[in-house]
């Protein structure tokens, strides 16, 4: 059986998903939310890529560059938030951030 | 000139009120006092002119001060002979108490405040007199009014001082309701408020009936009985006195300017104003003259019987208040005026020579911790001893000749008609009371053994305390009084800022009467008067006193040699005579003790009755039916709607993110099968 394109969507829509099930599901650790941030960014490069081999338009794939190196970024100032939100607060469970409470 | 008379004090006020922080309270007590100085030097010339030489005048002020519909009011000064004498009365006693505060109040902290309402009241009360129509009136008799209320409540931290200020003002709207509407009549019948207007149309409107409630009234007597109901508020006489006596929560020369020589005769000045109102109804006329001859009598009994030395000059002058109506209510406007002159020099030296006691014994104002002060300060004896001669009635001093008059012109009313009997009766009585009560309070201050030196020096400092615990003790004075707690008190002669008013008191209390006899009520008093009081056609008062029996006119002279030696043999010969007929007569002690008990009256009639209805409207009108239908109804509503929104808020990101991700998925949802892609 080829791969196609289909299957490569078929995974990216599955690791979209499953970030944000993530995000939303999750109850515990602010950690986890990163990573389902960082699993949602690569889902989005995977369908990049996949489109970019598709349509041979190397574009997609520079792009998937761009957002890798955005992500790093991001992961980089989100932990650096955390430490400090840490430090201020002693803990970094989700339940206990509801500052915005009406 | 007159402009000048009537507005320094104004100034004074201004400076003293505005500035007086800022200057400091010597300069506030100098300026103020100069000011009514110069202010009273010019009312002297004013009144010589008027009421010897000259003819009465006005000048205009502003020339149009309110116009609506038909009514018309200018802003002009009146100055005839009346308004000269209450200028001159207004203007001495005031300036002389100026500078008599000056000692009295020189350990007050806010002693700037203290002048400049004396300088606003002495303005308010030259504007009532000065008055050249009704609402002028009106205005000085409110800013009085507004003066008292500030100056009994001038000692704002003593809660009895606020509620005997508050009193103050609510007894003197029930009177002022009634000169309001006293003032409307006048409108309504002469449509104008003008003097001159209303009085050359009063002798048309006698007999004139107007239709009111379903009935047929006398239209002038019912107008000069509602002005009379303003005068007897701020007169403080039978029904409307309660006032009075409370009123001694102010400071003593408060008492002696406001609520002795001056304000308090606003009620007699406005009758005798208006005596071409009053003489076109003879029905008014005589309730004048019962109200004014039970207060006479009525105050003088309660003056029997209190302790505090404040408290039985209060009730001497309410008791004079009542002669003056007495000698108004039976035609002799000249007699009520006569006697509101001298009174504002005797009864304005008893109180300020009260207050010089009481500054001698350290705020203490009972008596029966006085005693034996005539040796420890002479000079306050001597000119309380000449104020008490001419209250009694001494002959040739100032009460002797107007005090008098009014019995004599009360007999000779009587004649006439049953209420001047009925006023001589009272009147006299009250002569001899009035005698017993003035001497009696001096016997029980500068006679007998010093009660302050054996007391228990702890009570009477207690009972200081408890009573008088006036703010300016606060700051000087505590030490002080501490000391004088351990240490027997040593009363000492007042400053001469507090002396020079009482000398200067004292030989008006002594020759007024002498001096201005003939002029005020004498051969030469149609030409003083001029047109300032009307006499009707038929009102010959002023000959028929004269043509008295001889008993009636040594009658008085009796009643006051009898209440002396009756005064002398309780109080000096047998101390314990007094407590005796006390213990013997308890109810009726009791019952003058506490004033008639109308206190309690009232407090059972009006007040709780008045609380009662406030507590209704302000919990059921207010809270239960316009609070909890209108604002806080509304708002109780709003917080049940929203209370459950809020609950969407919980604060939780995933919360938020989920419902983003759902509003995402339905919009594009929309927007796939909605719009196009089929």
């Amino acid at each position: 059986m080829a791969i196609g394109l289909e299957h490569y969507l078929v995974v990216a829509a599955v690791l979209f998903t499953l970030g944000v099930a993530g995000i939303i599901i999750n109850r515990k650790n602010i950690i986890i939310i990163l990573m389902s941030v960082e699993l949602i960014l690569l889902s989005v490069n995977l369908n990049l890529v996949a489109f970019s081999q598709q349509l041979n338009d190397l574009t997609g794939q520079i792009f998937a560059l761009f957002i890798l190196t955005v992500a790093a970024a991001e992961a980089a100032i989100g932990l650096a938030i955390l430490v400090t939100y840490f430090r201020n607060r002693g803990t970094i469970a989700v339940e206990d951030i509801n500052m915005m409470k009406g | 000139m007159i402009s000048a008379i009537v507005f320094l004090p104004l100034l004074g006020f201004l400076i003293a009120g505005l500035f007086g922080r800022r200057i400091g309270d010597r300069p506030s007590e100098i300026v103020t006092t100069t000011f009514l100085f110069v202010s009273c030097l010019l009312s002297w010339v004013v009144f010589c002119r008027v009421g010897f030489t000259g003819q009465p005048f006005s000048v205009q002020v502003l020339a149009n001060w309110m116009t609506s519909g038909v009514l018309k009011i200018d802003w002009s000064l009146r100055v005839d002979t009346l308004t000269g004498v209450m200028l001159v009365v207004v203007t001495t006693v005031s300036s002389l108490v100026h500078l008599y505060s000056i000692g009295y109040m020189h350990e007050d902290p806010s002693r700037s405040r203290f002048f400049a309402y004396l300088s606003l009241f002495t303005f308010a009360m030259l504007m009532l007199v000065t008055a050249d129509n009704l609402a002028q009136m009106f205005f000085g008799w409110e800013g009085v009014g507004l003066a008292s209320y500030l100056l009994i409540g001038f000692w704002y931290e003593k809660p009895s001082a606020n509620a005997a200020a508050i009193k103050a003002f609510v007894v003197n709207r029930v009177g002022d309701f009634g000169f309001a509407l006293g003032i409307f009549m006048v409108f309504i019948l002469t449509k104008s408020i003008s003097f001159d207007t209303i009085f050359a149309a009063a002798p048309g409107l006698a007999h004139k009936q107007i239709h009111m409630f379903g009935g047929d009234w006398d239209a002038m007597t019912l107008t000069c009985l509602l002005l009379f109901m303003g005068a007897m508020g701020k007169s403080a006489q039978f029904l409307l006195h309660t006032w009075l006596p409370d009123a001694m929560e102010g400071p003593t020369p408060v008492s002696a300017l406001i609520h002795a020589a001056t304000m308090v005769t606003a009620g007699v000045f406005m009758v005798a104003r208006l005596s071409p109102l009053f003489e076109q109804a003879p029905d008014a006329l005589t309730v004048v003259t019962i109200i004014g001859g039970t207060t006479a009598f009525f105050a003088a009994t309660i003056g029997l019987v209190q302790n505090d030395i404040k408290r039985v000059i209060a009730y001497s002058t309410c008791s004079q208040l009542g002669y003056m109506f007495v000698g108004l209510g039976v035609g002799g406007y000249s007699l009520g005026i006569f006697h509101l002159f001298t009174h504002a020099f005797f009864k304005a030296l008893l109180f300020l020579g009260a207050g010089s006691v009481i500054h001698a014994m350290h705020h203490e104002q009972d008596m029966r911790n006085m005693g034996g002060l005539a040796k420890k300060i002479p000079l306050t004896f001597w000119c309380m001893t000449f104020g008490t001669l001419a209250l009694t009635g001494f002959p040739l001093t100032a009460g002797y000749f107007s005090k008098d008059a009014i019995i004599e012109a009360s007999y000779a009313a009587g004649l006439h008609g049953q209420a001047a009997t009925y006023a001589f009766v009272m009147t006299v009585l009250a002569a001899g009371m009035t005698s017993f009560y003035s001497w009696r309070l001096v016997f029980m201050t500068f006679f007998g053994k010093p009660r302050w030196e054996q007391a228990d020096p702890h009570d009477a400092h207690a009972i200081a305390d408890a009573h008088h615990d006036a703010p300016s003790e606060e700051d000087a004075g505590h030490d002080d009084h501490d000391e004088h707690g351990h240490h027997a008190l040593d009363p000492q002669e007042s400053p001469n800022t507090m002396m020079i008013p009482l000398y200067v008191l004292s030989i008006g209390a002594i020759f007024a009467g002498l001096a201005f006899k003939g002029f005020f009520i004498g051969h030469d008093a149609a030409e003083f008067w001029r047109t300032s009081l009307f006499f009707g056609a038929d009102n010959h008062i002023l000959h028929e006193m004269h043509e008295v029996p001889e008993w009636v006119g040594l009658l008085p002279f009796v009643m006051m040699l009898g209440g002396f030696a009756l005064s002398a043999y309780m109080y000096i010969f047998a101390p314990e005579v007094p407590v005796r007929l006390a213990a013997r007569f308890n109810p009726l002690y009791k019952f003058l003790l506490n004033k008639w008990y109308f206190d309690e009256l009232y407090d059972f009639l009006f007040v709780r009755p008045a609380f009662w209805l406030g507590r209704l409207f302000w919990k059921g009108g207010d809270g239960a039916i316009i609070d909890r239908l209108g604002p806080d109804g509304i708002a109780a509503r709003v917080l049940d709607g929203t209370s459950w929104i809020v609950k969407l808020q919980t604060g939780y990101i995933y919360n938020y993110a989920f419902a983003m991700l759902i509003g995402l998925a339905a919009i594009i949802t929309w927007a796939l099968v909605g719009s196009g892609v089929h």
